[in-house]
């Protein structure tokens, strides 16, 4: 593991640069054949309406997916991820037209662990509502 | 109706291996639009320090959700599955996945709570490699939601 920001350069609220993620119904269609998740909730308007959803809803794993990667970027080195774990508060809804939804990140340093690894706690929201909750990464720095 | 307690605790088979391809990383870092070189480029992934291109942190969920599936299927547990939204996601690591790797599960029922009709599972997959060396440990919580419960915004499976 290599990671490129050093530990000893961090500090307790430092912020990792945010990132938006756009999500479409089209990026929920690759995501469903590259994850085997199939469920037709994540496509079938129809199908989510009936089971009491809004719309379609990204697969929340997919949202987990997007939210690493402001860590992931920061680090250098995906390998460095050492602990990732989310609670799934709300769904991402992604209505059908060209924009379809964003999902927000930020993250910032909450503890400085042992073992050069730190704590960050990840910020996930769509459409101004918080979509993932307990949302935090432990990662070793170099 | 709430689940069996005397369930927790119940560890399933070890599953067959699950070989992880390059090409299947690379799908999968497309499909989530990540365009980091350690998923693609074995140079850059060795550079690193990798074997070779290693997986995404949550790749791994597609292999011990199926595994799950021996849980999730179980007839004498009885969940009902179309009631099922995913509540919590964990993984520890102890290394990145990496292409190459033949991985097997073993699935253990850690948890099972009821609450106002809803029934909460924890499912804890063990990631193990060729070596039978530990590589990651995925924690599942899932929702089985009551039968009068419209409220389907809680979660997503």
């Amino acid at each position: 593991m290599t990671a490129q920001i050093q530990y000893a350069d961090v500090e307790v609220g430092t912020e990792l640069p945010a990132r938006t993620f756009p999500v479409t119904r089209a990026t929920l269609v690759q995501y469903a054949g590259a994850s085997g998740d199939f469920n037709p909730i994540h496509w079938n308007e129809k199908f989510a309406k009936e089971v009491g959803l809004p719309d379609v809803i990204a697969h929340g794993m997919f949202t987990m997916a997007e939210a690493i990667r402001v860590v992931t970027d920061w680090a250098g080195d995906p390998g460095a991820v050492v602990e990732y774990g989310v609670r799934f508060t709300r769904p991402v809804v992604v209505p059908n037209d060209d924009e379809g939804a964003t999902i927000e990140v930020s993250g910032k340093v909450a503890a400085k662990l042992d073992d050069d690894t730190v704590r960050v706690d990840l910020t996930v929201t769509s459409d101004g509502q918080k979509v993932l909750g307990m949302s935090r990464a432990v990662v070793r720095l170099a | 109706m709430a689940l069996d307690q005397s369930f927790v605790g119940r560890t399933y088979p070890p599953t067959d291996p699950y070989e992880v391809g390059r090409e299947k990383i690379r799908e999968f870092a497309e499909a989530v639009g990540d365009t980091n070189p350690a998923y693609t480029d074995p140079h850059a992934a060795k550079a690193l320090g990798h074997a070779d291109v290693i997986a995404p942190p949550t790749f791994v969920f597609a292999i011990t959700f199926k595994a799950a599936g021996q849980v999730i299927q179980d007839p004498q547990l009885g969940l009902d599955y179309s009631r099922v939204v995913h509540g919590d996601q964990k993984f520890v690591y102890t290394r990145p996945v990496c292409a190459g790797d033949r991985l097997t599960v073993t699935s253990t029922i850690e948890k099972i709570k009821s609450m106002a009709g809803n029934d909460f599972l924890d499912i804890r997959g063990e990631v193990h490699d060729e070596a039978g060396e530990h590589v990651v440990t995925a924690w599942t919580k899932l929702v089985a939601r009551a039968v009068d419960a419209d409220d389907a915004a809680e979660g997503q499976a």
